[in-house]
C-alpha cells in the first residue's frame, strides 16, 4: 500500500486546520485516500495545535504515529512530536519562530514581507515546499490552491506558495493514484448533508465543541439547502423549538455534546411521552462536565441510552466514517418519523470534526421512510391505539382534526389521564413501538463485520473506533465487528456476528468500558477491554501495540 | 362514511375532559374568555379553528388545554415558549398561544420569555397569574408580594415581586397587557387584541386562586380599567411609566388594560422564506457535495 504522513503544527490561530485540509486537498487531487485528525487545545491564540494527514491508495480513516513529513510554525511543532520523527522524516520549518530547527528552515517572516502578502500565507509556502518534497508538480499545488483560496487573495498566496516550492528540494514521489479526487469533508459536514437526505427541514442548535460545525455549516448553506436554521438561547430552547416545528410538521434535528445534552434530557422525555419526532446529533468529547472541551471521547454511551426520565424507546445509531455517517443520519430522521421516537446520532470529536475523503457515489442508502399519515377518516385521535404502537400523524391547520400533544400519560384523544388501565396502555404502546422499530431494523445492516470468519481472534469496536481497528485487524489477521445501532440492541445481528469469534477484544475511547458493559447487559461477553482515555483517539500502531500484548 | 372535511364552526369548543378546578378559581374565567375569544376571531376574521394552537405549561393553568376542544401541546414546566415559537417557526397560518402559569413561566422559563420578547417571535403569552403555586399545593412565586408565607416560606418571604410587565418592556415584548379574572369582558377583549397582534404579544392576567391566595377582596378595591388616552401605547415612556404605577407589592391603584402596542418585524419570517415550496433537497445535497473543492 502506498501511504503518506505529513504532519502540520504550530500556535492556535494559524490556520492549522484550514492547512491540513488543503495538505489533503493535495493528496485528493492525486487520487488518493485522506484522513486528517486535528489537535487543538480549547482556546484561540497561542497554544499548540497540530494537524496530521494521512494519505493512502485505499480507505482509510486513522492516523498513525510516524510521518513522512514534519511542517512547524513553532519550536513546539517539533519537540512535541519527537515520536513522530523517524530517520525517513522531512523536516521544514519556519526559520522565522523556531530556534533549534533541523530540515528545511523558511524564513517566512521575510517571504510574507517580500511578496507583501498576509501572514496567513505562510501557510501556503508550507504547503509549497510540501509539494515539492513530495514531488508533487507545481500545477497541482496551484490547482489546489485556487480551489481553497477566495479569488482576492489567490495571487498572494500563489506566490508565497512558490516560495516554498523553491526553497526546498524534491525528496520522495508520490505517484498519481488513478482514482477520481475526492472531496474531503467533516464527519459533522456529512451529518447535516445526511440528515438533508432524510428529509430534514430545519436544525436547531445551540454552539458545543464539537458540533458546532454543523451549525455553522448548515447556516452557511440554508439557502443552498432549503432549510431553516436556528441558534436560540440555549439547549432547552433548542429541542423544546425542535418539538414544536415537529409537531407543526417540520423534519428538525438538533446537534450537541454532552453538557447541552444534558440540558436536553428533559427534552429528550418530552418527545418520548408525547410521541414527537426529533433526531439529535450527539457529539461526544470527555467529560464529566466541561471536561476536555475539544479532544475526544466515547464516554456518553450508557448516558445517551438511558437519558430522560420514564421509560421510552429511542433510536441510537453510532456511524463509523463519513459514508455511515450520510446513511445513519438519513436513516435516523427518517425512522424517527416513522416510529415518532427521539433518534440520536451519537458522535464524537474524532468523527465529527476529522476530515475523511468522502465518496458520495459508493453509497447505497438505507431504504425511504415515510412517517404514517392520517387518512383524514372518522374523528383524528393523536394518540391511536393501533397494533404497530405507532398512530397516524397529522399537523394543526389540517381542517377536521383537533390534534393534542402531550407531555402528560393521554388517552387516545390526548387527554390527561391517570386512570389505570389506560396509564399502562400508554406504556405498553411505547413498548409496541419499539419492538416494531427493531423488526424494522432487523431488516438493516446494524452489526457490520470486517476480515476472514475463521479469523480466531476479534476485536469489538463501535463509532469512530471503526477504521483504527480495521487497520490493525489486518496487520494482526483478526476481524472486527462494528454495530451500527445501539438501541434498540440488535441483538440477533450481533449473535450471529459474534459466531467462531474467538477471543475477543473491546476497543474504546473511554475508561470503564461501556460498550462492553452495554454486550453484557445484553448477555454477550465483550473479551478484554482495551481502553484510551486521554482525550486522543488511538493511532493505529499504537492500537496494533495494545492489542498485540491482548492476543498474546 | 364521508370525513366531514370542512372547517368546524366556531363554538362548542368545550372538551369533555373532566373539570378539576377548586370551585372559584379564576382559571375559569381564562378558559371560558379564552374559549370565546378564539370562536369569535374566528367568525370575525375567518381564522379556521384549525389554525389555533394552544400551549399549556405545567401547573394548574395547564389544564385549560384539555378542557378545550383546539389544538394543543401540553408542554413541561416553564417550557412552552420556546416550543410555540417553534410552531409558529413551522407553519405560518398557525395562531399560537402560550397558557403559562407565573411560577411556570417567571421562574422555570423566565428566559425564555425574555428571548421570545427580545425576538419579537409571533406568539401570544397569556400568564394565569395567581401569584402562588397552585397545583403543588402553595408555595410562593416570583409575583408572590414580600412578607407572602408559602408553605416553603412560612416565615414569610423577604424578597420582593418581579413587575413581569416592566420586564417584557424592557425585554422587547412589543405588545404588554394586563388583564383581571373577575373582568371578563374586559379580559376577552384583552385576549382577542393580544391574538391579533403580529408580533410577540404578552397578557398578565391577575388570577384568583381561590384555595391558596385569595385576593379577590384586594383586586376588587384596586383594579381598574384604563380609558382611552390615559397611557400612550405606542410610546415605551409613556407604557412604562403607567406599567410602575403598581409594582406587585405595595398598596396602589392597579390598571388593567393595554399598556404598549407597536409594530416590528417578526422572528419568524425569513425562516418560512428559507423552506418556501418545500423543495426536493437530494438533489441540492447532491450539488453541494458536487461544488465541494
Ligand atoms: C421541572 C419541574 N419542576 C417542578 C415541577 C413541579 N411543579 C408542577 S406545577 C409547579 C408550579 C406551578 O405553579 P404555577 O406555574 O404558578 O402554576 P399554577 O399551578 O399556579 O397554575 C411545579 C413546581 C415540575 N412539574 N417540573
Ligand atoms: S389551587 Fe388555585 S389555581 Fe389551582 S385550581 Fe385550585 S384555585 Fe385554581
Amino acid at each position: 500500500m502506498a501511504e503518506y504522513s505529513v504532519l502540520i503544527g504550530g500556535k492556535a490561530g494559524e490556520g492549522i486546520n484550514t492547512a491540513g485540509l488543503s495538505i489533503a486537498g493535495l493528496f485528493s487531487r492525486l487520487g488518493y485516500r485522506t484522513y486528517m485528525y486535528f489537535d487543538y487545545p480549547s482556546l484561540i491564540r497561542g497554544g499548540h495545535n497540530f494537524a496530521i494527514i494521512r494519505a493512502a491508495d485505499r480507505a482509510i480513516g486513522a492516523h498513525r504515529t510516524p510521518v513522512d513529513v514534519l511542517l512547524a510554525f513553532d519550536q513546539n511543532s517539533i519537540d512535541n512530536h519527537r515520536e513522530s520523527i523517524h530517520d525517513g522524516t522531512t523536516v521544514v520549518h519556519d526559520a522565522s519562530a523556531v530556534v533549534r530547527g533541523e530540515g528545511y528552515g523558511l524564513p517566512l517572516d521575510d517571504i510574507v514581507k517580500e511578496e507583501k502578502a498576509p501572514p496567513i500565507t505562510k501557510n501556503s509556502a508550507m504547503l509549497g515546499a510540501l509539494a515539492r518534497v513530495a514531488g508533487i508538480g507545481r500545477e497541482v499545488l496551484e490547482d489546489v490552491l485556487r480551489g481553497s483560496v477566495p479569488a482576492k487573495h489567490l495571487e498572494a498566496n500563489l506566490r508565497v506558495a512558490g516560495r516554498g516550492y523553491d526553497a526546498v528540494e524534491g525528496v520522495f514521489t508520490v505517484e498519481p493514484v488513478d482514482a477520481p479526487a475526492l472531496p474531503v469533508l467533516t464527519g459533522n459536514e456529512v451529518a447535516g448533508l445526511g440528515l438533508v437526505h432524510g428529509g430534514l427541514e430545519s436544525y436547531v442548535a445551540y454552539p458545543m465543541t464539537p458540533t458546532s460545525s454543523i451549525l455553522h455549516f448548515l447556516a452557511n448553506r440554508a439557502e443552498d439547502l432549503s432549510i431553516g436554521v436556528i441558534h436560540p438561547e440555549n439547549e432547552i430552547s433548542v429541542i423544546l423549538m425542535a418539538l414544536g416545528l415537529g409537531y407543526a410538521g417540520k423534519k428538525t434535528a438538533v446537534g450537541t455534546s454532552g453538557g447541552g445534552f444534558c440540558l436536553m434530557t428533559e427534552g429528550l422525555s418530552l418527545a418520548g411521552m408525547s410521541e414527537i419526532p426529533v433526531t439529535i446529533v450527539m457529539g461526544q468529547r470527555p467529560g464529566p462536565s466541561t471536561g476536555i472541551p475539544t479532544y475526544t471521547a466515547q464516554g456518553d454511551l450508557h448516558f445517551v441510552l438511558n437519558a430522560g426520565q420514564g421509560e421510552f424507546p429511542r433510536l441510537v445509531v453510532a456511524p463509523g466514517d463519513l459514508e455511515e455517517t450520510y446513511v445513519w443520519s438519513a436513516a435516523a430522521l427518517m425512522l424517527s418519523w416513522k416510529y415518532q421516537v427521539p433518534a440520536i446520532v451519537l458522535t464524537d470529536k474524532t468523527l465529527g470534526e476529522g476530515a475523511y475523503s468522502f465518496d458520495l457515489g459508493a453509497i447505497t442508502p438505507l431504504p425511504d421512510r415515510q412517517p404514517v399519515l392520517w387518512d383524514g377518516a372518522g374523528e383524528y385521535r393523536r394518540y391511536a391505539r393501533t397494533e404497530d404502537g405507532v398512530s397516524p400523524l397529522a399537523f394543526p391547520g389540517r381542517a377536521g382534526a383537533t390534534i393534542k400533544a402531550s407531555s402528560y400519560a393521554h388517552d387516545e384523544v390526548g387527554f390527561t389521564t391517570e386512570e389505570p388501565t389506560e396509564t399502562r396502555e400508554v406504556q405498553e404502546k411505547m413498548l409496541r413501538k419499539e419492538e416494531s422499530l427493531k423488526a424494522e431494523l432487523a431488516t438493516y445492516p446494524t452489526v457490520k463485520t470486517y476480515g476472514a470468519r475463521d479469523a480466531g481472534t476479534t476485536i469489538v469496536c463501535w463509532g469512530s473506533q471503526k477504521w483504527v481497528c480495521i487497520e490493525a485487524a489486518e496487520r494482526l489477521g483478526a476481524r472486527v465487528v462494528h454495530p451500527l445501532v445501539l438501541s434498540p440492541f440488535p441483538t440477533r445481528a450481533w449473535k450471529e456476528a459474534m459466531i467462531g469469534a474467538g477471543k475477543v477484544a473491546c476497543v474504546e475511547n473511554n475508561a470503564t468500558g461501556q460498550f462492553a458493559r452495554l454486550l453484557r447487559q445484553q448477555g454477550f461477553d465483550p473479551g478484554r477491554s482495551v481502553l484510551k482515555y486521554d482525550g486522543r483517539p488511538f493511532a493505529v500502531d499504537e492500537l496494533e501495540a495494545r492489542l498485540t500484548e491482548v492476543f498474546t | 362514511m364521508t370525513p366531514d372535511r370542512s372547517s368546524r364552526p366556531a363554538g362548542d369548543l368545550i372538551s369533555p375532559a373532566e373539570n378539576t378546578w377548586c370551585p372559584g378559581c379564576g382559571n375559569f374565567s381564562i378558559e371560558h374568555m379564552m374559549k370565546s375569544a378564539v370562536a369569535e376571531l374566528s367568525e370575525e376574521e375567518g381564522i379556521p379553528i384549525e389554525n389555533f394552537v394552544l400551549l399549556g405549561g405545567i401547573g394548574c393553568h395547564g389544564k385549560l388545554v384539555d378542557y378545550l376542544n383546539v389544538n394543543s401541546f401540553y408542554g413541561i414546566h416553564g417550557r412552552s415558549v420556546p416550543a410555540a415559537t417553534g410552531i409558529r417557526l413551522g407553519n405560518p397560518d398557525l395562531k399560537v398561544i402560550c397558557h403559562v402559569g407565573d411560577g411556570d413561566i417567571y421562574a422555570e422559563g423566565l428566559d425564555h420569555l425574555i428571548f421570545a420578547a427580545k425576538r419579537n417571535s409571533d406568539i401570544t403569552v397569556v400568564v394565569h397569574d395567581n401569584r402562588v403555586y397552585g397545583l403543588t399545593t402553595g408555595q410562593y412565586t416570583p409575583t408572590s408580594p414580600a412578607g407572602f408565607k408559602g408553605r416553603s416560606t412560612p416565615g414569610g418571604i423577604t424578597e420582593h415581586p418581579l413587575n413581569p410587565l416592566e420586564v417584557m418592556l424592557a425585554a422587547g415584548a412589543t405588545h404588554i397587557a394586563r388583564g383581571y379574572t373577575k373582568k371578563i369582558r374586559h379580559l376577552k377583549n384583552l385576549f382577542k387584541e393580544a391574538i391579533m397582534h403580529r408580533g410577540f404579544s404578552f397578557v398578565d392576567v391577575l388570577q384568583i386562586c381561590a384555595t391558596y391566595f385569595n385576593l379577590t377582596d384586594y383586586y376588587n378595591e384596586h383594579a381598574y380599567e384604563m380609558k382611552v388616552g390615559e397611557v400612550d401605547a405606542g410610546r415605551f415612556e409613556s407604557a412604562l411609566g403607567k406599567i410602575r404605577e403598581w409594582d406587585y407589592d405595595r398598596e396602589a391603584p392597579i390598571p388593567l388594560g393595554t399598556f404598549y402596542s407597536v409594530e416590528k418585524p417578526i422572528y419568524e419570517e425569513k425562516f418560512q422564506a428559507l423552506m418556501a415550496g418545500g423543495p426536493e433537497r437530494r438533489p441540492l445535497v447532491r450539488k453541494v457535495i458536487e461544488e465541494w473543492r
